[in-house]
């Protein structure tokens, strides 16, 4: 069985403890956070296992690369420390099942798209930036045969991202890819990140969707002509798997002449959009996560953006219509950088 | 006097008066599993004049006549069971009046549900009826006549309680009037005049209702749906209760699925939510979310799943796509809120029993004073085995919602004869007197309440 490669003795020599200090949602006396670790990896119970909202960024914050977070979700499964009400476990466990036949697999013997569990986001896929690139997942009614599974640390549940995944990759991997660009970059933090630490096999290269895109940019860059528009850019709970790529937002931008707006909530200090929060069993937390993003969305108007740019759809969809009422249009980095190379984005006006 | 054809085209117009075999075909069958039935001939007036002329010549000739208005029912209502005149109703679709200061809106039969929500829409931003989530073409008439429910059905109740006045064509081709318009004046109430509940329920078996005024309500510029989700079905009653306390909801719906599978064995809640400002709105999800229910989220048996703006439709036709072939029926039931986890159980039971993915649906009607709860089977339409099967679970559910205490909504002619064995003698009597009295020629949608 897969099991997380947790070292204890990181944390014991760990001199920063930034995994809690620098969390944005735990309450915690700095002096007290190597012990509560330390409680954690030894299978004790914590009140963290019960204050985390899942937000994912103590894996970024570890300057170790120890993985606390999956470390909080193992132990929340354990002691049955469940995030969000039961029916919200069980409704989000029944989500990820394939219910309409087998996915139709072609060899592709290259690299490949992988729409995962958001084939219906294929409007965003359009244009020369993916001009001859095969999609796999195309196909609404079979896409949970491509689903990540990871969405599960979300709701302390470990085991079935365990049960499920190595039938994932297997499914991607008869398609005979030799590169998979994520389109969900929580699928490219799954394979780069959350794989190697419980030891499932990837049998191809995963390349960040942001990254395929910046290198796409610039293969088109003479088509590029600068958008001259002031952003912000959402950042969603799974890039802290994969903070190495999150360069790619900057140099994005900067390639297509977008101007990033200066917010006090950005790179490592960005805000949860809420999504999961609001469905937290702890008492409040449809207000805590209203006041969130409340927070979020204030930073960005007095930043003076225009256009929030967003990762993950399941972001866009807590925030979007927040944002479009107050005057900041939502829009995916796919469609911002068809924008930049003269294309004209489903439904932009 | 010439043929009944021929008479037919001189009160409307050849155009619109057929016997053609193919047009008769396509009135020969609702969406539902009933059998067809062809009629003999179809006809779309325009007024109430000509609706009038077709009676009397039916009426003289003892011929049967069906109106039709949506044809949605799915219940085989508008089946022309032993042929006959089929009038089809849907070109008497003029929206005559909307009073904005008493709120209500005087229409022709043909109005559909799309038109009237576009209408209103454009020209009375501030006005809603209460929209049933059916097809956009179903007809507001239809729908009152089978005691629809709206999206607005929490607070008012069924359709058929907000309706103003009804313009009549008798099956023997008088006019009568009902409500206030009774007496010559605006269409603006029902009261308090004597009850005239003689066409409501019947099925069309007692008239055809040519125009009607509906009560309107204000439209909130906000509006929205909230969705909760409990494990344990027995949580449902008790739920339904707390919200309808607040008075804070629009509509509230329970439902469980078997596909897609995120919703099997769940029990999910969609609440519509309006208000005109913010503070408002924030107000009422407060009430709601956190101090209703709140409780059921801190003890993790309660989950809150969010608020999305605007108002996505109910629509059960959805389940039809779920399962290969596109045809789906429901048995629908008016039932007491208390009876949602036995209509679950027994619901589910009888789907498995019958392998077809279960849907089960409860709308809250009233403060909690009733729902009517729908079971729905799919079927493809192209495997007559399939539809033998949802047939079967149809009736198997029709004794169902008797066996636990409902009453079956708009039944078909096999829940009609359920309902016709348990009525009480004196009102079997007086329904027979009536119809005796109404339709002497017994011309109106025979097959429908037969035995009464």
């Amino acid at each position: 069985m897969y099991a997380l490669q947790f070292d204890e003795t990181k944390c014991l020599d760990c001199h920063d403890q930034d995994c809690l200090t620098k969390c944005w949602y735990v309450e915690i006396d700095p002096n007290g956070v190597r012990e509560e670790m330390l409680k954690i990896a030894r299978g004790e119970d914590s009140f963290v296992l019960r204050e985390c909202v899942t937000c994912y960024g103590c894996e970024e914050y570890c300057p170790t690369g120890n993985h606390p977070f999956f470390l909080i979700v193992e132990r929340q499964e354990a002691f049955g420390i469940q995030p969000v009400p039961s029916p919200l476990v069980q409704r989000a466990v029944n989500l990820g099942l394939p219910f309409r036949g087998e996915p139709e697999i072609k060899q592709t013997n290259g690299p490949v798209l992988n729409m995962a569990a958001f084939s219906e986001l294929t409007p965003l896929i359009q244009g020369r930036l993916f001009e001859g690139l095969p999609v796999i997942s195309t196909d609404g009614r079979k896409m949970f045969h491509y689903f990540c599974q990871l969405m599960y640390l979300h709701y302390g549940k470990s085991s079935v991202i365990k049960e499920r995944l190595p039938g994932i990759i297997d499914t991607i991997a008869r398609h005979k890819p030799t590169e998979v660009i994520c389109f969900h970059d929580e699928c490219y933090g799954t394979y780069t990140s959350y794989c190697p630490a419980v030891g499932i096999d990837v049998p191809f290269t995963p390349v960040h969707f942001f990254e395929y895109l910046y290198n796409r940019l610039m293969e088109l860059k003479h088509l590029i002509r600068p958008v001259g528009l002031n952003v912000a850019y959402q950042r969603p709970c799974s890039s802290r798997l994969s903070p190495e790529k999150h360069r790619f937002v900057g140099e994005i931008f900067r390639l297509i002449g977008a101007r990033e707006v200066e917010r006090e909530f950005v790179g490592e200090n960005a805000l949860c959009c809420g999504g999961t929060i609001q469905g937290q069993r702890r008492q409040g937390s449809r207000k805590r996560a209203a006041a969130i993003q409340d927070k979020n969305i204030d930073d960005m108007k007095k930043a003076g953006a225009e256009v929030c740019v967003f990762n993950c759809p399941a972001c866009l969809q807590t925030l979007g219509g927040m944002l479009a009422r107050e005057g900041i249009r939502p829009v995916y980095m796919s469609d911002l950088c068809r924008l930049a190379i003269g294309e004209t984005p489903a439904g932009w006006r | 006097m010439g043929t009944i054809y021929q008479e037919l085209v001189d009160i409307v117009d050849a155009e619109h008066v057929s016997d053609r075999p193919e047009e008769l075909y396509i009135y020969s069958f609702d969406l539902g599993t009933a059998e067809p039935h062809r009629p003999d001939y179809v006809v779309a007036p325009r007024m109430t004049q000509q609706v009038q002329e077709i009676m009397r010549l039916a009426n003289r000739e003892k011929v049967p006549v069906v109106p039709l208005g949506g044809g949605l029912s799915l219940a085989g209502l508008a089946v022309p069971l032993k042929g006959g005149i089929l009038i089809d109703l849907k070109r008497m679709d003029s929206i005559i009046e909307v009073n904005e200061k008493a709120r209500y809106a005087v229409l022709e039969c043909g109005v559909s549900q799309a038109q009237l929500t576009s209408y209103l829409a454009r020209q009375h931003p501030g006005l809603t009826h209460s929209e049933p989530g059916a097809p956009p073409t179903a007809t507001i008439a239809g729908n009152v006549l089978i005691h629809g429910q709206g999206d607005l059905a929490q607070p008012y109740g069924f359709n058929s309680d907000l309706v103003n006045g009804l313009e009549v064509v008798l099956p023997t081709g008088e006019v009568c009037r009902f409500g206030s318009c009774a007496i010559g004046v605006s269409w603006f109430t029902n009261h308090p005049l004597p009850d005239m509940g003689l066409f409501f329920g019947w099925c069309g078996t007692t008239g055809i209702v040519t125009k009607l005024s509906i009560r309107l309500f204000p439209a909130k510029r906000l509006r929205g749906v909230g969705q909760f989700v409990v494990d344990d079905e027995e949580l449902v009653p008790e739920i339904m209760e707390k919200i309808t306390r607040t008075q804070m909801a629009e509509d509230v719906i329970a439902y469980s699925r078997a596909i897609p599978p995120f919703g099997m064995g769940l029990q999910h809640f969609t609440v519509n939510i309006a208000a005109d400002s913010e503070k408002e709105l924030e107000f009422k999800q407060e009430l709601i979310w956190d101090d209703a229910l709140g409780e059921y989220i801190s003890r993790g048996v309660g989950g809150y799943l969010g608020f999305t703006r605007g108002l996505e439709r109910p629509q059960i036709s959805k389940t039809s796509d779920y399962k290969k072939g596109g045809g789906f029926e429901y048995v629908g039931s008016v039932m007491p809120i208390e009876k949602y986890p036995l209509c679950y159980r027994r619901g589910r039971e009888i789907s498995e029993k019958h392998d077809i993915p279960y849907t089960v649906t409860g709308r809250c009607i009233g403060a909690g004073h009733s729902m009517m709860f729908a079971w729905t089977y799919a079927f493809n339409r192209a495997d007559p085995e399939t539809m033998r099967q949802a047939r079967q679970a149809l009736h198997e559910t029709d004794d169902l919602v008797l066996e636990l205490g409902g009453v079956i909504w708009k039944p078909g002619t096999y829940g009609q004869q359920l309902i016709i064995e348990r009525l009480d003698p004196g009102t079997r009597e007086l329904m027979r007197r009536i119809k005796a009295v109404l339709d002497p020629g017994g011309i109106m949608n025979p097959g429908n309440w037969e035995g009464i």
